[in-house]
């Protein structure tokens, strides 16, 4: 079964009327011939398509990133990358299973993979706490990344998750430091970083993953400070005003490119990844080897002078014209 | 919980900002906070005196008995909240501190369209608290050490980081590292500054950066945590002190109270996120009470600078 969401009506409706036409052939041959009209109906619904997905709200981004069939981070280590040996645990705690990792390669080339992992169904979400990772998730990231500076493997991070977790052994192993010390760890490690934000990109937790020499984003996928209803219910008192808070905090890859917070999209294809995962992994894999290669090509104090300059120049200010303090 | 926790929760990085205060009415300033969390700093309820009722004891303070003890209740110890330049005045030498950045002013970058405008609250916020923005940064004089300071400031926007905080911490952070200076941060915060959306993330990173070379030039950085410290300013700077200090009873976390319970649908636990709660999980170095708090700041600093003279001024 195919799950269409909401915007998706319109194609869902005509592609309804192609599959009775082709079950029901005779009530459908009039005038025409029933090729010429399943030709037709299929015409038509390549142009909906294209209507639809060409002007997406920041909304819709957020359902289509959100989309149950979206492929994960597993997927990719299955399609764009090969050989992928899974690695566990944090040393420490336990093994969190909202965060995978492991040696991979790219085009034969031997990589480190750390990302988010969601599930696909319930029993699989328990498994993988919806993709929210616990501090043991950001401390065997680290412990990964780390192996990857010892023995000089690229690292790249793939991103999906609505954020870390919000629980009580969360904040008892201090979540907040497992992420601080990762923002401040990737900072330094020399080997190339390329971070990918697949799907969702949920705050802290997804920076957790995302210090790197570049930053892409699925074309579909957001990245943002809080998640829309989050901001929808504290600004809006309102949590159905979510749509109008993922348009206002600018979290598409349109907006982040736009305002350089991201150095590239990564295009999907038409219906979004999940329509054509073949597709969507071999164009990642382009994108993947092309920034390794970019990075890998400047020596390592230069790469690690970029990645600093990178996020230092995030920021918008102004400076207010020097008046006497005032009293208060 | 299941598949309902997705669409419930919120990731508690967002500033939870208070209303904005009333215009100050008397020098004595306390009365100008905003109520912090379940009620804790209650405006006086006697009108127009100059007393202040202790949330925790109960107890009528007068105000300048109130201010003259750092905001903390002469009976019980309770800690009100303090604002940045009265905070900086108790810790540091007279005279010894050079403010940086004071002119640093936030911007309406998304050009935010909620229900109510970004530009407005920056005014307004300007206007009741004195304020620029929710940190004053500088350089000053901490017993016989020179250190880069940060003091956050919860009554501008609820501390909230945005870029004009994220900014003047790098630069103060850049300053020390190539100073050979500590560092001594005060935090007090609901989080990240939503209006400037992922822009305010990013401080996170570019904070955390500065400290990573901080760090690496083997200068102590010492975090006090304050009442309430929490999400985008907690998963940053806040956390990645060579000590982690707190003033007792600080409310201290990632995500916020209701977030977790919203999210698990369990009961939290007594004392829950609060600096002592943390300090017996391993996180905090040491409860410092207010009064104490400069006394302690000099006596770490002795020890984490005692191989390097660059760090203590000339008398
Ligand atoms: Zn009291």
């Amino acid at each position: 079964m195919k799950h269409y969401l909401d915007f998706e009506k319109p194609i869902q409706e005509l592609q309804r009327k192609l599959d009775e036409m082709r079950r029901h052939p005779q009530m459908h041959s009039l005038e025409i011939s029933l090729d010429d009209e399943v030709l037709q109906i299929e015409k038509k619904i390549a142009e909906t398509r294209r209507d639809v997905f060409s002007n997406l709200t920041a909304w819709q981004r957020v359902q289509m990133a959100r989309h149950p069939k979206r492929p994960y981070t597993l997927d990719y280590l299955g399609t764009t990358f090969s050989d992928f040996e899974e690695l566990h645990g944090d040393r420490a705690y336990s093994d969190d299973r909202a965060v995978v990792g492991g040696f991979a390669r790219l085009q034969g080339e031997p990589i480190l993979v750390v990302g988010t992992q969601k599930g696909r169904d319930t029993k699989e979400n328990i498994l993988r706490n919806f993709g929210s990772a616990h501090p043991e998730g950001y401390r065997k990231a680290l412990r990964l990344m780390r192996l990857a500076e010892k023995f000089q493997l690229p690292i790249v991070t793939l991103i999906d998750t609505a954020g870390a977790y919000p629980g009580i052994g969360a904040e008892e192993r201090h979540i907040a430091e497992a992420i601080a010390v990762n923002l401040r760890e990737m900072m330094l490690l020399s080997v190339p970083i390329v971070a990918v934000v697949l799907g969702e990109g949920g705050s802290g937790g997804a920076l957790g993953l995302g210090v790197a020499d570049r930053v892409l984003i699925l074309e579909n996928a957001y990245y943002s400070v809080i998640s829309p209803e989050g901001c929808a219910a504290i600004l809006w008192k309102d949590r159905s005003a979510a749509p109008k808070a993922a348009e206002a905090l600018k979290i598409t890859a349109k907006d982040l490119l736009e305002l350089k917070l991201v150095d590239e999209i990564v295009p999907e294809p038409l219906g979004g990844a999940h329509n054509d995962l073949p597709t969507m992994a071999e164009t990642l894999r382009v994108y993947l080897l092309r920034h390794l290669h970019e990075v890998e090509a400047v020596p390592p104090d230069a790469r690690l002078r970029q990645r600093y300059q990178k996020f230092r120049s995030f920021g918008h200010f102004d400076e207010a014209v020097p008046s006497p303090p005032e009293n208060g | 919980m299941a598949t309902s926790f997705i669409p419930k929760r919120s990731i508690g990085l967002e500033g939870k900002e208070p209303p904005p205060p009333p215009e100050p009415k008397s020098a004595a300033g306390f009365i100008k906070k905003p109520k912090l969390g379940s009620g804790r700093a209650r405006k006086r309820e006697i009108p127009e005196g100059l007393w202040t009722k202790c949330p925790k004891c109960s107890t009528m303070i007068y105000d300048k008995e109130l201010d003259d003890n750092l905001k903390v209740c002469p009976r019980c110890s309770h800690h009100f909240p303090i604002g940045a330049r009265e905070r900086i005045h108790a810790l540091v030498e007279t005279c010894s501190f050079e403010e940086m950045d004071p002119q640093l002013i936030s911007v309406d970058i998304l050009g935010f369209t909620g229900v109510a405008a970004y530009a407005d609250k920056l005014e307004s916020y300007q206007r009741s608290t004195g304020l620029k923005d929710a940190v004053v940064t500088g350089i000053g004089r901490i017993g016989p050490y020179r250190v880069g300071l940060g003091v956050m400031d919860f009554s501008f926007l609820g501390g909230s980081m945005g870029s004009v905080v994220g900014e003047k911490l790098t630069h103060l952070i850049e300053s020390a590292t190539d100073k050979g200076l500590g560092l001594v941060i005060v935090s007090t915060s609901g989080g990240a500054r939503m209006y400037e959306g992922m822009f305010s993330l990013m401080q996170m990173a570019k904070t955390a950066a500065a400290l990573a070379y901080h760090a690496q030039s083997r200068l102590p950085y010492i975090s006090v945590l304050t009442h309430p410290t929490t999400a985008g300013v907690m998963a940053s700077f806040a956390t990645l002190g060579d000590l982690i200090i707190a003033e007792p009873g600080a409310m201290i976390g990632f995500a916020g109270p209701r977030v977790i319970k919203d999210t698990t649908q369990a009961e939290l636990p007594p004392g829950f996120q609060t600096a002592e709660f943390l300090q017996e999980r391993g996180l905090i170095d040491s409860i410092v009470s207010r009064k104490e708090m400069k006394e302690r700041l000099i006596q770490y600093l002795g020890f984490l600078l005692h191989s390097q003279r660059h760090g203590i001024a000339a008398s």
